[in-house]
């Protein structure tokens, strides 16, 4: 920390930065699940629960076995699980999507918090992180440069999604469902099906989301890990006209927000803490009104989706 | 005048498909009643009936939606078994509904890939491209591939939806009111064009319409349907409009017109230059100059999309105008529930479920609301508490004098049938005094029967001096209706002309957007 002096108030957009990148991961994995999610037509709200039982389950799993991949694998297979129940409880007339969101929200954290008493003690190995800093003397631009493997994995994840959703019979398939049920019956796909392991892909990547929240940044496994991630990507989403790559640009900006706070108290500006702190809530907020408009449809919004019908 | 290449080969590929003794029985109601109909290939066969005549049921037994209750469909005369739609897409029968069944967000190429049941689960766009662009060029009709469906005009779609049947190998093709939604050149366009495909032999068509012309110009042969009975069928060449609407009908119609009594007057309705983003907010409406006067029926054409929906949405107040302004009477005007009664307009907006109606509440209550909070005219007492005998009574008095059909008036007002809706809204807007009626695609989807009954109103009430502006998407309404004649296009009024003066090809040539 001996260096903090040497680059002064560059220290602040360094930080936001280095914290961008760590802090959007989660956001970005919530996003791109719920990215698929959303296009097939279905909205889930659980995505938050599901990010916690992540978080716990990835962490449990990778005290117990020694290999924090595993618990990145664990955490995953807990989302599918939760995707699957929310997908089937949806197929039945007459549940609403959201409500069942709000309800798998509440188990899943609450879930998390039964099972994952005894491993607030334990240390988990952490994931990997590759250096990109290496040309630099400066420890505030290694650190800031330390790069973890999941954000690596999650860009490419969004470049094979905006392909796959333009290229592929799978991504096509996603958005005729999304965007017509009547269209998808009348070529014989099966509506209900692809919403169902749509919702399983998007529990799927949550669940490394969390697990990535609690074997990398912060690091370790309470009860207060997430801080809304999960519900601000399904803003994020939104506000990312439901396009991948937009949604990887989006949790960087997100990340940035919130990333401000920590920067700012490091250069000794405390003035104002929680309202930093609150930065992004308030970019959600003012994006989402900014981006959308009373007189008009929301355009590329998957037509079948219940928030935009 | 055939245009197609295919033409060339020599063997017929067009499918022929035979049902005999078609019944179809729901509960106590029998749909179709030993329905017979032989669709011969290459040829091109109409299928002519009233709403309810059983149009639609027979074509869905035909194309596995649903089970006969008892008879045969023959494909190339060989008997067949339809469990659901795809055998009858495995057979070469495909069907073009009425509302489209396109994913609007995805481009033409894209819809066409993925209806494909082979369609590749990494798509090669060059080669896919180039291939589709090859199939085009054989085709009669062009459309742009890579636009999304939704930017597409509805005539385009429509071409796009009949070749997507011809790109999965249709071999017969039931068109379901094919021309609904296009403009009288469009239509013709379409409609020769699939013509020249039964001729050359590569496809049988069965069309359902209520269009004698759409008969005369283009089908083969005609079967009519009345009451799910089979009313007549023949060679078009030998039959008359007349002797098709008899058919239809089953006595001829007495043709009742109402007297139009000159009775123009003040202006009551004025817009000018009205500007208002559109639905996708990419374009916009503008309304220079619009008025209504008193006694007079203003008829606004146009096809579909091109900023009707739009407008009514402004005058109802449920689309804030960007500038301009609205004046009833003089009076600026913002559609707010008081200037309503203030002004005594009324509204008749097209889905009048969805527009003008709480569909869960009663035909009573939905019938009271206009007045059930009116103190003034002794509906109410008090303005707090509702009065239900005098709602109940006003509901029994619209009901009877409307012929509006109900099992009870506190059923709610969605299990109505679309006409009955449509007399029920008409019935509450029209009771009372009216100044300004605004009506938006009264008749869609109406019998013939209805249709007579509405229209009739709406003169009557013009008789009495009420200024109407209507909004129809039928051409025919607007002729049979207006006084005078606008046309709108791409969101403005482009052609004004008086009834009497009106020309359909020159109000066609401006629906179509050539002006």
């Amino acid at each position: 920390m001996s260096d903090v002096a040497d680059i002064g108030l560059w220290g602040v957009p360094l930080a936001i930065i280095g914290g961008a990148i760590r802090v959007s991961t989660p956001f970005l994995f919530v996003s791109l699940g719920e990215c698929i999610t959303e296009r097939s037509g279905r909205i889930n709200l659980g995505l938050e629960g599901t990010l916690i039982f992540g978080a716990m389950s990835g962490y449990a799993v990778a005290v117990n076995t020694g290999s924090a991949w595993i618990g990145v694998l664990a955490a995953a297979l807990a989302g599918i699980c939760f995707g699957l129940f929310h997908g089937w409880v949806c197929k039945f007339k007459g549940v609403n999507d959201i409500a069942i969101g709000i309800a798998m929200m509440l188990l899943g954290t609450g879930l998390a918090y039964f099972f994952g008493k005894p491993y607030i003690q334990p240390v988990a190995p952490d994931l990997p992180s590759i250096s990109f800093g290496w040309w630099s003397d400066i420890e505030q631009v290694q650190a800031a440069l330390q790069v973890n493997a999941l954000f690596i994995i999650g860009l490419f994840l969004a470049l094979l999604l905006a392909w796959g959703f333009k290229s592929t019979k799978v991504g096509l398939t996603i958005r005729v469902v999304g965007d017509s049920t009547d269209a998808a019956r009348a070529i014989g796909l099966n509506p209900d099906r692809v919403r169902l392991l749509s919702t399983a892909a998007g529990g799927a990547l949550a669940g490394i989301a969390g697990a990535y929240l609690s074997l990398y940044y912060p690091g370790s496994w309470n009860e207060g890990i997430s801080s809304g991630q999960g519900l601000m990507a399904v803003a994020l989403v939104i506000f990312a006209r439901w396009k991948p790559m937009n949604c990887f640009w989006a949790s960087l900006l997100f990340g940035g927000a919130g990333a401000l706070g920590p920067a700012l108290q490091s250069v000794g500006i405390s003035q104002g803490y929680y309202l930093f702190f609150a930065a992004p809530y308030v970019l959600t907020l003012g994006l989402l009104i900014a981006t959308s408009s009373p007189n008009k449809a929301m355009e590329s919004a998957p037509g079948e989706l219940s928030i935009t019908k | 005048m055939n245009t197609s290449p295919l033409a060339s080969s020599s063997n017929m590929k067009a499918a022929s498909v035979e049902a005999i003794n078609m019944t179809m029985q729901f509960g106590d109601f029998k749909a179709l009643d030993n329905v017979n109909i032989n669709i011969r290939a290459g040829t091109f066969h109409a299928l002519l009936g009233e709403n309810g005549a059983g149009k639609s049921t027979l074509v869905k037994c035909i194309m596995g939606f649903y089970h006969a209750t008892s008879g045969d469909v023959l494909v190339n005369e060989k008997e067949v078994k339809l469990s659901d739609p795809k055998d009858a897409q495995v057979l070469g029968l495909g069907m073009v509904y009425q509302h489209f069944t396109l994913v609007p967000s995805l481009t033409a190429a894209e819809n066409l890939i993925i209806s494909r049941a082979d369609a590749p689960s990494i798509i090669d766009w060059k080669a896919e491209s180039k291939k589709l662009q090859d199939f085009l060029a054989k085709m009669p009709f062009k459309i742009p591939l890579h636009q999304p469906v939704s930017q597409l005009a509805a005539g385009e779609k429509q071409k796009l939806e009949i070749l997507k049947q011809l790109y999965l190998g249709s071999r017969f093709l039931i068109l379901d009111e094919p021309t609904s939604v296009l403009t009288p050149s469009e239509a013709s366009e379409v409609l020769s064009h699939v013509k020249s495909l039964t001729q050359a032999g590569e496809i049988s068509v069965l069309m359902i319409t209520h269009k004698f012309r759409e008969v005369t110009d283009f089908a083969d042969e005609v079967t009519v349907l009345r009451r799910g009975q089979q009313a007549g069928n023949g060679l078009v060449a030998d039959l008359t409009h007349d002797d098709m609407a008899l058919m239809m009908v089953g006595q001829a119609s007495e043709n009742k017109t109402v007297e139009r009594q000159n009775t123009t007057g003040d202006i009551i309705l004025d817009l000018t230059s009205v500007t208002a983003p559109d639905r996708s907010g990419t374009k916009q409406i503008n309304i220079d100059h619009l008025n209504v006067k008193s006694g007079e029926i203003v008829g606004i054409a146009g096809v579909s999309g091109n900023g009707q929906t739009e407008l009514m949405e402004i005058l109802t107040g449920q689309r804030q105008p960007l500038d301009g302004r609205i004046s009833v009477k003089d009076e600026t005007y913002s559609a707010t529930r008081g200037e309503v009664k203030k002004y005594r307009v009324r509204y008749l907006p097209e889905e009048p479920l969805q527009n003008a109606c709480a569909g869960k509440m009663s035909v009573a209550e939905n019938l009271a609301f206009r007045n059930f909070d009116d103190t003034a005219i002794g509906q109410t007492r008090s303005p707090f508490w509702k009065n239900n005998s005098q709602i109940n009574a006003n509901a029994e008095k619209m009901v009877s004098e409307f012929n509006i059909k109900t099992t009870s008036i506190h059923s709610p007002i969605e299990a109505l049938s679309g006409g009955n809706i449509q007399r029920a809204v008409l019935a509450r807007e029209l009771t009372g005094d009216v100044d300004l009626l605004i009506i938006s695609n009264p008749c869609f989807g109406l019998d013939f029967s209805a249709v007579a009954s509405i229209r009739e109103r709406i003169l009557d009430a013009r008789n009495n001096g009420v200024a109407i502006l209507l909004l129809s998407e039928d051409l025919d309404e607007i002729l049979e209706l207006s006084d005078r004649i606008l046309v709108m296009s791409d969101g403005a009024i482009t052609y004004e002309t008086d009834a009497t003066s009106a020309n359909i090809s020159e109000i066609g040539f401006h629906m179509a957007g050539q002006h």
